[in-house]
């Protein structure tokens, strides 16, 4: 096979025929490592050793493409990894889809099919399937992935709304805010000069060790858009009680906080990419925490709260810093830099 | 990879900044209470800032002051007061080819006729942008389009629209231009007291304004209509010092001015950024949604810089405009009702779906009372 | 209606500053003050610095911001 001679994506590099086999073998299958995807059939053959699997699917548009503390690839593994996991699954298979503009260079493509490479060996899972389109140049902005996952349902665990109880703890596993300042902070326009990492992770090695080491585990889910505000009023919604939560428990790093403060976003409606929220029965939190402790992706974890009954139906509140309190909406979905 | 993170560490110190912090809250919250108690009746004091309201609401200060004390969130909320003429002139120039409509992010979800900034910014040039540099520098980029700047805001933001006129006319930047609504508040809180049916007893004033125009500007205030006027800044502390100021002069029946924001607010402001906005602009009638027409309440460019007014250059006439929503930001924004009595409110108009700015704005009233008090009703 | 933060000017050339806030920099001009250097303390709304801050008064005002965000209270109901 000789080498590679394009130096950026065509049109033909998606169109099944020699340059799409091309990719396929001198880009993908290199960086991908996996006995699977080498055999190159139109599906995987899984052999799975439960009939108690979960699956889920992630599309991933993040633009910059690079950003501090991870990239596009990085990103599409562990999302997916993290959506497995947080709902009582080991994650064993992911399929990866790309939809690349015409003209991206090839480097940047490599740069990210590596990625996408380390992020599945470091979270255990084989990238077992995928597909690759192209589209005309200005279609899209340079690549656009999706990916689906399959993952073993762990022994024992059953994660719910209908588990959520009163007196339930919330616990969060770090720091929020981290990956959308990171992200903006490097948007066109709106650029600044920041230290602050995206916390992109896969929390799969990490929750499955609590899942299966810890009773009381009712329902955890991770706070990607809209941030923990959103996370914590789709629990109140899906169980129909209260959530009480305390500023002062919330771990935010300063840089954070005071980008936040700078451009006028709520830290609690910032996304997040290496979190997870768990609602866990009060006796087993301190178990919990302690396996959290033992990971560099859970060393900050904190309680931060806890589930009430509810009069007024689902609700989020919060205790303030200074003893006053107020309600947590589900956010819009976009925060807007502001000047007022 | 992690060392060039800023860690956040817990620390000793930091623990007892912590609690002296609450002591200093708990304090002004004891005095606040203890006045209260003392004036036995229902007193209403405005804060004027929309940054204010939104601080206490998402601090829950609200929660903590006692039952007869009651804050009114005033007009100092740039994009509440944006009058309909306005929202449906910016609607209008982003439709326009090969023009440019750079924006603050305040003003991309304010509703007019036809949508949004942000409903129109699909497939047309809406830009967000930080600072009026931002804006100026757009327009350096894109010789071949006219950039119109949304200059909003009170007089805290209006010396960045003067320095970005100022810099066009210095370096012939031609296609540029602003789009001038800003705002001047003193005249606003004047016009509140004016009318008879204000519930108003004491301000609680805006502390950036009051960095550029100084705290001495309320002097006519306090005079003219015997109403304290205290500034403060935005932190909880800052609030509650502020409201505590207000309270004992309510007791002690005096109407002084009082300045707790010290750090950055002198009487006599900042005089170079008065002198640059002295240079490029002039106050005139403006509309402002909610109170009518003001006398000299609105920043127009001076003719010496009409070309950079996208007024006298896109041929536009400033109407009031209409609104016929059934909206009643109007009476919010002057403190006569609270955005619950408004049959709208949290029906119809959500922060999702919202009818008024008042439920845009973040620093809205009904924005700030439908997130951050319990479920939008009282409580 | 003035969302403005306290930040360290690191870099300053004429009227044209680089600001620090808790390790993040933003631009600033500094058209509105006189007299202000690398190191000071300044006030900055919309890309303007509009105020000196006095250092001791932002310790009562401002440094509480930035030690109680990095407080961290000990979990009272369980430690790990």
């Amino acid at each position: 096979m000789g080498k590679a001679k394009h130096e950026k994506i065509l049109l033909a590099h998606g169109g099944g025929g020699r340059l799409s086999d091309e990719l396929i073998r001198h880009h993908i299958l290199p960086k991908f490592q996996s006995k699977t995807l080498q055999q190159l059939t139109d599906s995987a053959n899984l052999e799975l050793d439960s009939k108690s699997i979960c699956f889920t699917t992630d599309s991933y548009v993040v633009k910059p493409l690079f950003f501090r503390g991870g990239d596009i690839g990085k990103l599409a593994v562990c999302g997916t990894v993290n959506d497995l996991a947080v709902a009582g699954a080991r994650p064993v298979a992911i399929s990866v889809s790309l939809i690349i503009e015409e003209g991206l260079e090839i480097d940047i493509l490599e740069n990210i099919l590596s990625s996408i490479g380390k992020s599945a060996k470091e979270n255990k899972v084989e990238i077992v399937a995928g597909d690759t389109k192209t589209v005309e140049a200005g279609a899209i902005d340079k690549i656009f992935i999706n990916t689906a996952g399959v993952g073993v349902r762990i022994d024992g665990v059953e994660l719910g709304f209908d588990k959520i109880q009163p007196g339930d703890v919330i616990i969060i596993n770090g720091p929020i805010g981290d990956h959308g300042i990171a992200i903006i902070s490097q948007r066109e326009g709106l650029e600044f000069e920041t230290q602050l990492e995206s916390d992109c992770a896969g929390l799969g090695n990490l929750i499955c060790t609590l899942l299966e080491d810890v009773d009381g585990v009712k329902f955890m889910r991770d706070p990607t858009r809209g941030g923990l505000a959103a996370t914590l009023n789709e629990m109140t919604r899906g169980c129909n009680l209260g959530i009480e939560i305390r500023e002062v428990d919330i771990p935010v790093r300063p840089a954070v906080r005071a980008a936040a403060e700078m451009l006028g976003f709520d830290v609690l409606n910032i996304a997040n990419e290496g979190k997870f929220a768990a609602v866990v029965a009060p006796e087993h939190a301190k178990a919990f925490l302690k396996i959290c402790k033992k990971d560099p992706l859970g060393n900050e974890a904190r309680v931060i709260g806890e589930v009430v009954p509810t009069k007024d139906g689902p609700l989020v509140e919060m205790m303030t810093k200074i003893g006053g309190r107020r309600v947590v909406q589900m956010p819009y979905g976009r925060e807007l830099p502001r000047i007022c | 990879m992690r060392k060039l993170i800023l860690l956040w560490r817990p620390t000793r110190r930091c623990r007892v900044k912590f609690i002296q912090m609450l002591e200093r809250i708990i304090k002004a919250q004891k005095s606040i209470e203890e006045s209260c108690r003392k004036l036995e009746r229902q007193i209403h004091i405005m804060e004027v800032c929309g940054t204010h309201t939104i601080s206490i609401f998402r601090n829950g200060i609200r929660h903590m002051l006692p039952e007869n004390l009651n804050m009114l969130s005033g007009p100092g909320c740039p994009v509440c007061v944006t009058h309909p003429g306005y929202i449906d002139t910016m609607l209008e120039l982003a439709d326009r080819d090969k023009c440019i409509v750079a924006t603050y992010g305040d003003m991309m979800r304010v509703p007019g006729q036809g949508g949004s900034l942000e409903t129109k910014s699909v497939g047309r040039d809406v830009k967000v942008v930080l600072s009026s540099d931002d804006a100026l520098e757009l327009a350096k980029q894109n010789p071949e389009k006219t950039v119109v700047f949304i200059a909003v805001g009170f007089e805290t933001t209006t010396p960045a629209s003067a320095v970005a006129v100022k810099e066009a006319a210095e370096l012939g930047i031609e296609n540029f231009c602003i789009l001038s609504n800003h705002k001047l508040v003193v005249p606003a809180m004047s016009a509140l007291l004016s009318d008879k049916s204000n519930r108003i007893d004491a301000f609680l004033c805006p502390g950036h304004v009051s960095v550029i125009i100084g705290s001495d500007a309320y002097k006519g205030i306090v005079k003219e209509f015997s109403r304290p006027c205290v500034v403060a800044g935005f932190e909880p502390v800052q609030i509650l010092d502020g409201l505590s100021e207000i309270c004992k002069q309510l007791v002690e029946g005096k109407a002084e001015l009082d300045n707790v924001y010290g750090a950055v607010v002198k009487p006599e402001g900042n005089t170079k950024a008065l002198e640059i906005i002295n240079e490029c602009f002039e106050p005139v009638d403006g509309y402002w949604r909610g109170l009518g027409k003001i006398e000299k309440s609105t920043m127009q460019l001076k003719d010496g810089f009409g070309e950079f007014d996208a007024y006298k250059r896109l041929g536009i006439s400033d109407e009031a405009g209409e609104d016929t929503s059934g909206c009643r930001c109007g009476e919010v924004l002057c403190g006569l009702i609270d955005p619950p009595e408004c049959m709208l409110f949290a029906s119809t108009c959500t922060p999702d779906s919202p009818v008024g700015p008042c439920m845009v704005s973040s620093e809205g009233a009904c924005s700030a009372w439908y997130k951050y008090h319990r479920k939008g009703q009282h409580g | 209606m003035c969302l403005a933060i306290p930040a360290r000017i690191v870099e300053l050339e004429g009227d044209k500053a680089v600001v620090d806030a808790m390790g993040n920099r933003f631009k600033a001009r500094t058209t509105l003050l006189s007299d202000v250097k690398l190191g000071d303390l300044v006030l900055v709304h919309a890309g303007f610095a509009i105020s000196a801050v006095d250092e001791e008064e932002a310790k009562k005002t401002w440094e509480l911001i930035e030690e109680i965000n990095t407080f961290m209270e000990t979990d009272k109901k369980v430690s790990g």
